[in-house]
């Protein structure tokens, strides 16, 4: 049996994404800019994906910008929100992705802003206090706060840290990469500036994304040359990429509620079978708990043991168990993740991060507890 | 949707069938993310890209570890220029490009320029072709990049790339080429030619959209380049963000292809374009654009006086696809920036027509283009319009 439970990291297309993607990829091969028939027959179809995506997440299809990705989506919105705003000062926290983090540092490195990051506590909980004295201090700052964490699940509540920012006058953007497609979003409602998605994180294809920012809130551009996504985003636009993430988010919202009750129990299942037979089991930040983590995500943290000390993910992958360490990024290297050295968790512990889709069954689940059974026997 | 007889391979290629074959497994059953180490959902998509870096290396004669994918050819540029004079001495700020450039190029050379790196335009001659003595004379020790293009997407002209390359290297200056139109049409090698940084784009060789390539020298650049992209360090830190690792096996597949068929393709697309071109020329009042001795194999650009630009390309697009420049400013509807330069006056700019032919043109479609440029030229002209 192969169990697939990384979906954090990405997911397997839906068949209809990739059914709508093809004929992009057959007939409909013009070059969007085109003026003649082959152009606008895509250029049409760009903009209805446009106009969908806008549709669903209540915006304008004038806030949507088309990217190849959640990274290249995260780094324009910071870089050029600074840029453009006259940002002196980022606040955002040590748990952020790479994304978001590195590309803050970046800018704190060649000095266009000072960064501070809030305190996060052993659950991985952002301290909202700090955060409006930080804004009080520095106003017309730029706060880069997730919606959910891609490692532990912790989820940030966008209307109380946005209206904070709306009261000081700062920018917020969120990388809503493990939510968008998962969860709604209203973004006439919500008080955020830009947000971020990923196709390939809901069942589109990968090399896709949007950025969406506030019309209010316009910045620069960050890739020239032509003048592509409204002169926003230079380059020969993706285009079955663009049909893909925008089928994806239509998929995602057709059945939302089932999708998700589907999970969490997957998730709860999960949940108290590892709490029943394993000892000692333990959940990393909010992850074991549904009111307060994405439902896709259980970071798991298991008693010290010997045979599975700096094995576990090799030994669940001997039993055709993929999961993953903490954020595909950074799984390469060697140094662990940074969500859980922020959340000062205890090294002898081995953590585990199962990610589930609504592709995932409760065989799937049970078989993964059997296996943890079989790697974690019970002392007698 | 009957779409017109399709001559605008310049602006984007179809997917090749058998690009779009290999590509497919990498959209269904193979899904993994490439930087998933734990996993083989992981390591088989880790191959599927390695393997497509070797296929594109091996079309430019370059090194697998000296590719770096992009989301396209556009981004490729940006990473390249600003990550260049990002990491640079500071007293060495200028850019020496061609008026003739694409918009990618030129756009990011402004808005450097609104930052205060110096941009020095050159100019071509009339053929297209630029003057060497020209630009070795606006070489100077301010200047860090010359950023010359290959081929041009208009016309096809191919600039005197090893020269380029010799005088770049004697005067201690990176030589960024695109090769965009050039890389699968017609043979390219980057070390050989002495070229320190070229971006390419798959869609322009029949692979997908939404990819391209950085090649990066890896002895003259090596680490002098700057990120533009950061995030999860994929692709050795220079571009960050998950890999689109379908759209890469495509790229690799259309470069497998590109490498396979050119020598002969090149040769049967040259002969089409020739029929196609000889027969126009012979009309009066119709000449070509750009030298015809240095240019791509299966692109013609034509000047047709006596007619309306805008009216002509709607009539010739009822039938053909083709285009009067660049597909990225042929919104504007203003005369090409590029044949401007050649000389061209504003109104038989206008009335240019880029043709390019490409893998699934056939005999038969030159014969039907030809025949229904020759109608609507007659119509038009003698309208009077």
């Amino acid at each position: 049996m192969r169990v697939y439970l990384d979906n954090a990291a990405t997911t397997a297309m839906d068949e209809r994404v990739i059914e709508a993607m093809l004929p992009y990829m057959k007939d409909h091969y013009g070059n969007p800019s085109s003026v003649h028939s082959h152009g606008r027959e895509v250029r049409t179809a760009i903009e209805r994906s446009r106009k969908k995506v806008a549709e669903l997440l209540n915006a304008a299809p004038s806030e949507i910008f088309f990217t190849s990705g959640g990274t290249e989506a995260d780094n324009t919105a910071l870089v050029c929100g600074i840029a453009t705003h006259g940002i002196q000062h980022a606040i955002s926290s040590p748990i952020e992705h790479h994304a978001v983090l590195h590309t803050l540092e970046s800018c704190a490195k060649k000095g266009q802003v000072k960064l501070s990051l809030l305190d996060v506590n052993q659950k991985g909980d952002l301290d909202l206090d700090q955060l409006e004295t930080l804004l009080k201090t520095h106003p017309n700052s730029l706060v880069s706060l997730m919606h959910a964490n891609n490692e532990i699940g912790n989820i940030n509540d966008l209307d109380q840290i946005g209206q904070l920012c709306r009261e000081y006058g700062a920018f917020f953007h969120s990388d809503t990469v493990q939510t968008i497609g998962h969860y709604r979003h209203d973004l006439k409602s919500l008080p955020v500036d830009s947000i971020v998605a990923g196709g390939h994180k809901f069942h589109g294809p990968k090399g896709s994304g949007f950025l969406y920012v506030d019309k209010a809130k316009k910045i620069h551009p960050f890739i020239y040359g032509g003048a592509q996504e409204r002169n926003m985003r230079g380059g020969t636009e993706n285009v079955i990429g663009i049909i893909g993430i925008a089928k994806a988010l239509e998929l995602a919202y057709e059945d939302m509620d089932g999708h998700r009750k589907h999970i969490e129990q997957l998730k709860l299942h999960f949940i108290h079978a590892l709490q029943n037979h394993i000892p000692g089991i333990a959940f990393n930040g909010q992850s074991g708990d549904l009111e307060k983590s994405l439902y896709t995500v259980l970071n798991v943290s298991l008693p010290p043991s010997e045979e599975n000390s700096g094995m576990l993910l090799f030994n669940l992958d001997l039993n055709g168990i993929s999961a993953s360490g903490g954020s595909a990024c950074s799984s390469g290297a060697s140094v662990g993740s940074h969500v859980l050295r922020a959340l000062k968790s205890d090294p002898h512990r081995d953590s585990v991060r199962f990610s589930f889709s609504r592709f995932n069954t409760l065989e799937e689940v049970n078989y993964t507890v059997e296996k943890l059974k079989e790697l974690y026997p019970v002392q007698v | 949707m009957n779409y017109p007889l399709y001559f605008d391979h310049n602006a984007t290629t179809p997917c090749d069938p058998k690009v779009l074959e290999a590509m497919v497994p990498w959209f269904t059953t193979h899904f993994g993310n490439a930087s998933s180490s734990s996993h083989p959902y992981g390591w088989m998509a880790e191959e599927a890209v390695e393997s497509a870096r070797e296929s594109v290396a091996h079309l430019i004669g370059a090194k697998a570890k000296e590719v770096i994918f992009t989301s396209g050819a556009t981004e490729a540029i940006n990473l390249a220029l600003k990550g260049l004079l990002s990491q640079a001495d500071p007293i060495k700020n200028e850019i020496i490009t061609l008026q003739t450039e694409h918009r990618a190029v030129l756009d990011t050379c402004k808005a450097l320029d609104q930052t205060g790196v110096k941009v020095t335009y050159l100019p071509v001659e009339k053929n297209g072709l630029l003057k060497l003595d020209q630009l070795e004379a606006a070489i100077g020790p301010q200047t860090l990049i010359v950023a010359i293009m290959y081929a041009n997407n208009e016309t096809g002209v191919i600039q005197p790339i090893s020269s380029i390359a010799r005088l770049a290297k004697e005067k201690g200056v990176f030589f960024l080429s695109d090769g965009v139109q050039a890389a699968g049409k017609i043979p390219v090698s980057v070390h050989d030619s002495g070229i320190d940084l070229m971006p390419l784009s798959a869609h322009k060789m029949y692979g997908p959209k939404g990819v391209g390539v950085l090649f990066v020298n890896q002895k003259t650049i090596g680490s002098k380049l700057h990120p533009q992209i950061v995030g999860g360090g994929q692709e050795r830190g220079l571009r960050s963000g998950t890999l689109n690792v379908p759209g890469i096996v495509g790229f690799g597949q259309a470069a497998v292809l590109a490498a396979q068929s050119m020598s002969e393709e090149s040769k049967r697309l040259k002969s089409l374009r020739d029929k196609f071109e000889i027969a126009l020329l012979e009309l009066p009042g119709v000449s070509r654009n750009g030298t015809d001795a240095h240019r791509l194999p299966h692109v013609t650009n034509l000047a047709f006086e006596g007619v309306q630009g805008t009216d002509f390309l709607k009539h010739l697009n009822a039938k053909i696809a083709v285009s009067s420049g660049s597909a990225c400013s042929s919104i504007s509807e203003k005369p090409s920036h590029v044949l401007k330069v050649m000389g061209l006056h504003d109104a038989l700019a206008l009335a240019s027509v880029r043709f390019a032919m490409g893998r699934f043109t056939e005999d038969d479609h030159v014969d039907q283009a030809l025949a229904h440029v020759k109608a609507v030229l007659k119509k038009l002209r003698d309208s009077g319009n």
